[in-house]
């Protein structure tokens, strides 16, 4: 039986506040899921803590909502122990950023097969809107009592720097584009990362959705000047084509410089993705040929309620 | 004790092979049938500070070391200055006659706390501060010393058999000092030679050389050495005996009992469990396709944890090794797993806090802080184990409780047990069970992950499995595993998990929970790695007349508070034997028992009790000699 949208959607009440960018989020996640045709119970959406960490009891998958910053830790495990499951990990910019950064990076390293997609708005919502880790040097939303005294992340840059294989940007507001995105991350064999910018109504009154529909440049010059441009309309290959270091150095540095571009012109879509980079997966099968067959969640273990592990090699080797 | 108590030493400096010559001893005496339980102590140092290793050979069952070393093997001046004192009259001091003049001073590696109590008794005896003057204070007390130019061994060697190279070998020190202990105590040369081969067997030209040199050390000792009072020939063997090193019981429990992941990050004295599972990461599996262990090193001890709960949520039996410093990180993914009712097994090898303490050193510190980890009220199972043999049965038992009680497990090991070397009965895995509770292999109907049943237990979907789909959060949550802030739900959820704990007392065997070696007038209570040195002093008080009762508590928490106080019910004096500062099993007594504890026997220099120090403090208590908190120090 195909599976339609309102398939992936629970009845749990949403209490994200009118017109917060979540939404948009979470509507292009189960609409990617829905397209791509993945039953709903080989999916597990992993979520951190904080308004997006609500994401995973919205959609009817596997839903697991896990601690402040370890979202990508809970994820992987489950991943690597059951690799024929679609994994989706999400958080938002101060779960996996600030508190959650060290495993960030150390998922880049990895390279495991799944998505990860950060609901990037600048502030701590549901704390009641402190800095967080992308907020900008200087500014001040509306809850700070001065402005923030810190440089920003760049989670494209960190990305791309820590090694995930697969790098884009999306905007809550379009949503297609965003299901597209998530599409392509998903069907990315390798970690791949999205960053999501999501103004936040309530506590980013900067970055709002007026701001990024750049209504503000529209009365100077009297047009529509949305700040947000697709990087698949303009001539930027993200693509790492052939193992050559000069070709990886060349993507590597193109996609820092463009997630560098802010301000009055900023760039979505796909940033860098290598596929020529091992996912995990490969170097596990490089030392345990059956693992993707016989995974740790597939593994038989016992008999009639015994052991048939057999470790009478080791133990003669013991012997005395 | 038997016909044969012999206690075998050997120091040197960190990275001269001190460890692979207690190996070779150790093996040599297993494989001429006597029991073995040795122990290795170091620094927190990669090269150069003064490691050891003593080695206790017996024809009798024995569970610990002695305070006595009865044949001591050096090949540097240190391990002379550190331990000449630790052998009694008859006793005796292989030593290298370069050495002599060597002062404290000379010693780099001495430090000025242990100098100065050295210097103090050097000078109250009239001697100077150098290795002679310590070997007249052996030679005094009655020692045997048997001095030996390691440099001119290693020349004459050299010269026999036309290797030049051998000359200045300092690598081959370790071996020439097993060698001329083993010609000393007239062992057959033999299996010294085959232990070698096997410890080398990788490396066959470095097994020549190295049996060149154990040959001509071994007759060295046989034709120069003069008498010395201890012959070790052999004795029966012991049959399915194996040799086993302290980390073998949980990680081959681990893969017996189908623990098929395992995330860690490294730590002493627990990651040497994960290397080992990682270098078997391959498993024969019993009619069917092999099967393997996925290891894990993450970036820290929170990803580690992260990583077993979301493997443990696809149904994998998952679990993590690690000691004090890093349990501490992963105290608060302990309450998830534990409102997630997520079976894990965290083995916890302690060692000596508070913070780093001290690094590579034993210490049973952290029994509360397991008991108490992570905020919030949430049950789990605090479980001890008391040697390596039993760490292998008990691994498996964990990996049930876990499994069927859906709860953390906290596997409490520690430095003594992992540095051990010690005989046993080989390990039976058909002596484990496998119990997986209420896992589910299909789901049929409307599933819900917390569906209130009348034990408190729902049936355990997975991630992945078919029509299984259910939520998992670390907020409160309904029978669907969504959140709720509902006081009436919060009330029946609460409920629900915390009345596993009752369960477990009711339904785990007494005899898991509690092991009793017999109730006396004079009882002692205590739990893990204290078991073996306990055993042996009683052993020895019975000899002499003095019966003292023994119980070993292996369920701490949820705490068998009645089973506890039935069985000590004719116990007049309780003794509670721990190696910690505060006696952290006496509190957990006292508060669920509601009775004193009479003398505590503790024990916190990072070094592990010997027999001889409970012997003699139990002893004292015996006596009405003791203060109420006896405090061991002993070990260099």
């Amino acid at each position: 039986m195909a599976l339609k949208l309102a398939d992936y959607k629970t009845e749990v009440h949403n209490d994200w506040c009118p017109g917060c960018g979540d939404f948009g989020i979470v509507n292009a996640l189960q609409m990617a899921l829905a397209e791509m045709g993945i039953e709903r119970d080989k999916a597990t959406i992993f979520s951190g803590i904080g308004c997006s960490g609500k994401t995973s009891h919205f959609i009817n998958t596997y839903g697991i909502h896990t601690l402040h910053g370890r979202v990508l830790t809970f994820a992987q495990g489950g991943k690597l122990a059951n690799p024929e499951m679609t994994v989706v990990a999400v958080g938002g910019d101060g779960d996996g950023l600030g508190i959650g950064a060290g495993h960030f990076v150390a998922a880049g390293r990895r390279n495991i097969d799944m998505t990860y997609i950060i609901f990037d708005n600048g502030v701590y919502g549901l704390t009641k809107g402190q800095a967080s880790p992308t907020l900008r040097l200087g500014e001040k939303t509306k809850s700070l009592p001065s402005p923030n005294t810190n440089y920003n992340v760049n989670p494209i840059g960190l990305a791309v720097a820590s090694g995930f294989t697969f790098v884009a940007r999306g905007y809550s507001y379009d949503v297609r584009h965003l299901k597209d995105l998530i599409i392509k991350a998903v069907r990315h064999k390798g970690l791949s990362f999205l960053d999501v910018l999501q103004p936040c109504p309530t506590y980013n009154d900067i970055n709002t959705r007026d701001w990024y529909a750049g209504i503000d440049l529209a009365q100077e010059s009297m047009e529509r000047h949305s700040r947000i441009y697709k990087l698949e309309d303009t001539h930027f290959d993200p693509m790492v084509h052939y193992d050559d270091e000069t070709e990886v150095n060349e993507k590597l540095s193109q996609a820092l410089i463009k997630s560098l571009e802010w301000g009055n012109k900023i760039p979505i879509g796909v940033f860098y993705q290598n596929e020529i980079i091992s996912p995990y997966s490969t170097r596990l099968t490089d030392k345990i040929p059956n693992y993707l067959e016989n995974p740790p969640a597939k593994q038989r273990i016992s008999e009639n309620g015994l052991p048939i592990t057999d470790v009478s090699e080791i133990l003669d080797s013991l012997r005395v | 004790m038997g016909s044969i108590d012999f206690t075998w030493l050997i120091g040197g400096p960190q990275g001269s092979g001190v460890d692979s010559g207690a190996n070779i001893f150790s093996k040599v005496c297993a494989e001429m049938g006597y029991r073995i339980f040795g122990k290795r102590e170091f620094y927190s140092n990669i090269k150069g500070e003064h490691s050891y290793f003593v080695v206790r050979v017996s024809d009798e069952e024995i569970h610990s070391n002695v305070n006595d070393v009865t044949l001591m093997a050096s090949f540097d001046a240190e391990t002379i200055f550190r331990h000449f004192n630790e052998v009694p009259k008859d006793g005796g001091i292989i030593y290298d006659s370069d050495l002599d003049k060597t002062t404290t001073d000379e010693v780099l590696t001495l430090d000025n706390y242990f100098k100065a109590r050295l210097h103090k008794e050097l000078e109250s005896k009239n001697k100077p501060f150098t290795i002679a003057g310590v070997l007249e204070i052996a030679k005094e007390k009655g020692v045997h010393l048997y001095p030996v130019s390691f440099r001119e061994i290693l020349s004459n060697l050299a010269e026999k058999t036309e290797n030049p190279k051998l000359k200045g070998l300092s690598r081959l020190f370790n071996v020439l000092a097993v060698s001329l202990s083993l010609g000393l105590i007239k062992m057959p040369l033999d299996p010294l030679l085959q232990s070698i081969n096997s410890i080398f067997s990788k490396k066959p030209q470095i097994a020549e050389i190295n049996k060149q040199a154990a040959n001509f050390a071994y007759d060295y000792a046989k034709s120069k050495f003069g008498n010395f009072p201890y012959a070790l020939t052999g004795t029966t063997k012991q049959p399915d005996t194996i040799l086993v090193q302290g980390h073998f019981g949980t990680s081959i429990g681990k893969m017996v009992s189908g623990c098929r992941f395992q995330s860690y990050y490294p730590i002493t004295p627990a990651s040497d469990e994960s290397v080992y599972l990682e270098s078997h990461e391959l498993l024969e599996i019993q009619n069917d396709r092999p099967g393997s262990t996925i290891v894990i090193q993450t970036e820290d001890e929170i990803s580690a944890m992260g990583m077993m709960i979301g493997a443990a949520l696809t149904g994998t039996r998952s679990s993590t090794s690690t000691s004090g410093p890093g349990f501490a990180l992963m105290a608060e993914s302990l309450g998830w797993a534990g409102i997630n009712e997520v079976p894990i097994v965290i083995t916890l090898y302690q060692r000596s806090g508070p913070s780093t303490g001290l690094p590579t050193r034993h210490g049973q510190d952290d029994l509360l802080f397991a008991v108490y980890a992570g905020h919030g009220d949430f049950p789990k199972i605090v479980y001890a184990s008391g040697d390596i043999e039993e760490s292998f049965y008990d691994t498996g038992r964990c990996f049930n409780y876990a499994d069927v009680y859906q709860i953390p497990v906290i596997h409490m090991m520690d430095k003594f047990l992992s540095s051990s070397v010690v005989t046993c009965k080989r390990f039976d895995p058909q002596k484990i069970s496998i119990d997986r509770g209420l896992l589910l292999d299909k789901v049929d109907g409307e599933y819900k992950r917390f569906a209130f049943t009348e034990d408190g237990i729902s049936p355990r979907s997975r991630l992945g499995l078919d029509d299984g789909v259910f939520w998992n959060t670390g907020d409160e949550s309904d029978e669907f595993g969504h959140i709720t802030e509902d006081p009436q739900v919060r009330i029946q959820m609460m409920d629900k998990r915390m009345s596993r704990l009752d369960l477990v007392t009711k339904r785990v065997p007494d005899d898991e929970q509690v092991v009793s070696f017999g109730v006396h007038d004079y009882t002692v209570i205590s739990w893990g790695s204290t078991k073996g040195p306990i055993l042996d002093a009683i052993s020895i008080l019975k000899k002499e007349g003095i019966n003292i009762g023994f119980i070993q508590i292996k369920l701490i928490h949820p705490f068998p508070s009645d089973y506890v106080k039935s069985i000590l019910k004719n116990a007049k004096t309780i003794i509670d034997i721990e190696a910690n500062h505060s006696g952290q099993l006496g509190k957990i007594f006292k508060q669920n028992v509601l009775r004193e504890i009479d003398y505590f026997i503790l024990k916190y220099t990072g070094r592990g009790m010997t027999s001889t120090e409970i012997y003699d403090s139990l002893k004292k208590i015996v006596e009405n000699k003791a203060n109420k908190r006896e405090v061991l120090s002993h070990g260099a």
